[in-house]
């Protein structure tokens, strides 16, 4: 019993607060992240997103897989692990069968970005109502350390020794090309936009919601690119981020390794699920 | 729950007989079974599943969507049978290689769908309009894992229509995916099919349970809800099978993982554990072998020679014994209605009654190995191979008539 932190019921005021606030809620006394893992501040947000605005059985969570998968040890909710890259195809058919949930999806760069980038796209383009949390680290942190569609060029990965030949994916482009109606980008420098963001996507928007998450993969991406202590990498996310206002008058050599942060897109346009249903009422004369 | 308002329980389409397209006499099996979300990307020869559903499924209140590809797909209709609705896809061999990834997890985590399989003949991109009973083994060894999928083996147009039904009861029942075996020719064929009234239709089917009830039929406390099968403890060799978890409700498991897991949804590393969920999900089926196999037994009580067969081979081989019958010979026929799990029991009967077990298939032989494994000590079992097309009734007499002399 000596190991486990004494709690305070108290909400911790700074979303920095002790992470046992998220430990309190979920009934776990511990996660299971690296020293400096950014996806401990996600979840942390997350549950105070939740619990602020009590949120219900109506929000599955459905998770991919990748160091994040250990998130749901800490979240509230229902949890619902799919395959690899297959959490959007999973939610837009869960969606399309129970109009009344809104799934939030949990997925990595390597999910949305690499095998899973079909339903990614295909899930913008219809306007599916759910939200996708990209948790993007730019590596892939669970098999150690590979180089991920998001890998900035030149950077090092265990797969990319003498560094990154291919350019990124930039997943905000790539949601609005397709068709996304909510896209943000928040780092875990940014914790109250982020729970701004989050809250924005869960509640106040319905339609295909990406909110691109930045954290620090400290264990192989810090310490592959000289950045080992967890104050380097966090610094190295805050430092090169920059807001869309600041970001509209550089050129592209300047943006190189820039994080534009903001929200770069809320518009309306119909959403699939009430489409089937005013199809459904239409042919069968409700 | 679900806006039950939308959806029409009953089937709609007027009973008597109709001339149907095997492939749309799929569709409305579903429709019967009271499949309300289909999800499907377009292979030929399934194409007619999906045209006739996305029409049909609206008018019932069904959800029909075409994904991307196979593997979203099925991962969509994972999604809605989590949602709580009867869900299917079709596809054809390559699209369900495709599949084999989540239909491993779905056999994993229990997840009750159906997945119809208009085979065509193969490898690779193959022959598309030409039948080939390719993926028997794939339906059964298809993915990584153990576990065994109920698997359906139609014949006719009605046996389409009508195992339609046998499968999604079978879902729902063992909360497993289930195979429907079709194929090139059975989906593309036009055959008379008797559709039974709305009454029987609806006294046949197993609904999915929304609320969900324990053994005596009160409704469960959530907190005594464990997520997935599990042994019983004073029956060894006996599961019982929970409803399936619904989400949105309280019954569903915290975290419902796709590793490894124990009964009450908790991941796992131990290798005892890992034991026992491949022994579960594999037993769970074989125990219950006696209650999911139907065969057709005929003539085989005086014959000396037995035609064993399944699917589109059935066609021929009962013309054959027929013509073979009326000659004289003493053959009988032994027609697998359920490919997996095979009815080991019936099949060593019938090789310790007979002297030779012809086996016609459309492919090189993959349900022969197992016959030759369970009664190749009692009876001499031959092979007869043909692919992309069907036999014609004189191969097979031809053969009967060679074992006989």
């Amino acid at each position: 019993m000596a190991l486990l932190p004494t709690y305070t019921i108290e909400k911790p005021d700074h979303p920095y607060g002790k992470n046992t606030f998220t430990g309190l809620l979920s009934g776990h006394t511990f996660n299971l992240f690296c020293r400096g893992c950014g996806y401990g501040t996600i979840a942390h947000l997350f549950t105070r997103v939740w619990e602020d605005n009590g949120l219900d059985l109506n929000y599955p969570n459905i998770v991919g897989v990748g160091c994040y998968s250990m998130i749901p040890l800490v979240l509230p909710g229902h949890k619902n692990m799919a395959l690899h890259g297959r959490g959007i195809a999973v939610a837009t058919g869960l969606k399309l069968a129970n109009p009344d949930l809104k799934p939030i999806v949990w997925e990595g760069d390597g999910d949305a970005l690499a095998i899973g980038t079909n339903h990614f796209v295909h899930a913008c383009r219809r306007n599916v109502d759910m939200v996708v949390f990209l948790l993007n680290n730019k590596t892939y942190g669970m098999t150690g350390g590979q180089l991920a569609p998001t890998t900035p060029e030149h950077y090092k990965a265990t797969t990319a020794p003498y560094g990154m030949l291919e350019r990124p994916f930039d997943p905000v482009k790539l949601a609005i090309s397709a068709g996304a109606t909510y896209v943000a980008r928040w780092t875990t420098a940014h914790p109250r936009q982020l729970m701004k963001a989050m809250k924005t996507a869960i509640l106040d928007h319905k339609g295909f919601a990406l909110i691109d998450i930045v954290s620090q993969c400290v264990t192989y991406f810090g310490r592959k690119n000289k950045m080992a202590e967890p104050i380097e990498i966090f610094r190295w996310i805050k430092n090169n981020s920059i807001t869309i206002k600041k970001a509209e008058g550089m050129s592209e050599e300047e943006l190189k390794d820039k994080i534009v942060v903001g929200e770069f897109l809320n518009i309306k346009k119909p959403e699939l699920s009430e489409k089937h249903i005013e199809l459904i009422k239409k042919i069968r004369g409700l | 729950m679900i806006n039950d308002d939308l959806i029409l329980e009953d089937y709609d389409l007027e009973p008597g007989k109709k001339i149907l397209m095997g492939n749309i006499a799929m569709a409305e099996g579903a429709i019967a079974a009271g499949c309300r979300f289909f999800a499907g990307y377009p292979i030929t020869p399934q194409n007619e599943v999906p045209q006739h559903l996305s029409q049909r499924l609206p008018e019932v209140g069904g959800r029909f969507i075409q994904m991307e590809d196979e593997i979203g797909s099925i991962n969509a209709v994972v999604g809605a049978s989590f949602a709580g609705l009867k869900a299917m896809t079709s596809t054809s061999g390559p699209g369900f290689s495709l599949m084999q990834e989540t239909i491993s997890m779905a056999a994993n985590n229990e997840i009750p769908c159906v997945i119809c399989d208009v085979q065509r003949a193969g490898p690779g991109s193959g022959i598309v309009s030409l039948p080939h009973q390719s993926d028997v083994m794939q339906a059964h060894y298809g993915g990584n894992g153990e576990y065994i999928l109920p698997t359906f083996a139609p014949s006719t147009c009605q046996d389409l229509f009508d195992f339609m039904m046998d499968a999604f009861n079978t879902a729902e029942k063992y909360r497993v995916p289930v195979v429907v075996l079709s194929d090139a020719f059975l989906g593309h064929n036009h055959e008379q099919v008797i559709i039974p009234t709305a009454d029987e239709i609806r006294k046949k089917i197993i609904p999915r349970r929304r609320v969900l009830l324990d053994d005596d039929g009160n409704i469960l406390n959530p907190k005594s809800y464990r997520p997935f099968t599990y042994e019983d403890p004073s029956n060894r060799g006996h599961y019982i099978i929970p409803p399936p978890p619904v989400l949105g409700t309280e019954y569903h498991p915290n975290w419902m993982p796709t590793v490894t897991h124990t009964p009450d949804s908790i991941a796992s590393e131990d290798p005892y554990v890992s034991t026992k969920v491949n022994e579960m999900i594999t037993y769970k089926i074989i125990s219950n072998a006696d209650k999911i196999c139907k065969n057709d037994r005929r003539w085989l009580d005086d014959s000396n020679i037995a035609v064993l067969c399944y699917g589109l081979p059935y066609r021929t081989a009962i013309k054959a014994v027929k013509d073979a019958r009326d000659e004289g010979i003493k053959v009988g026929i032994f027609r697998l209605r359920v490919v997996w799990p095979l009815p080991e029991k019936e099949i060593k009967e019938v090789a310790e009654s007979v002297d030779t077990i012809l086996v016609p298939e459309i492919n090189l032989g993959q349900i022969l190995i197992y016959v030759k494994a369970i009664g190749g000590c009692d009876a001499k079992i031959l092979p007869i191979t043909a692919i992309g097309r069907l036999h014609e009734p004189k191969e097979i007499l031809a053969k009967i008539k060679e074992v006989n002399k």
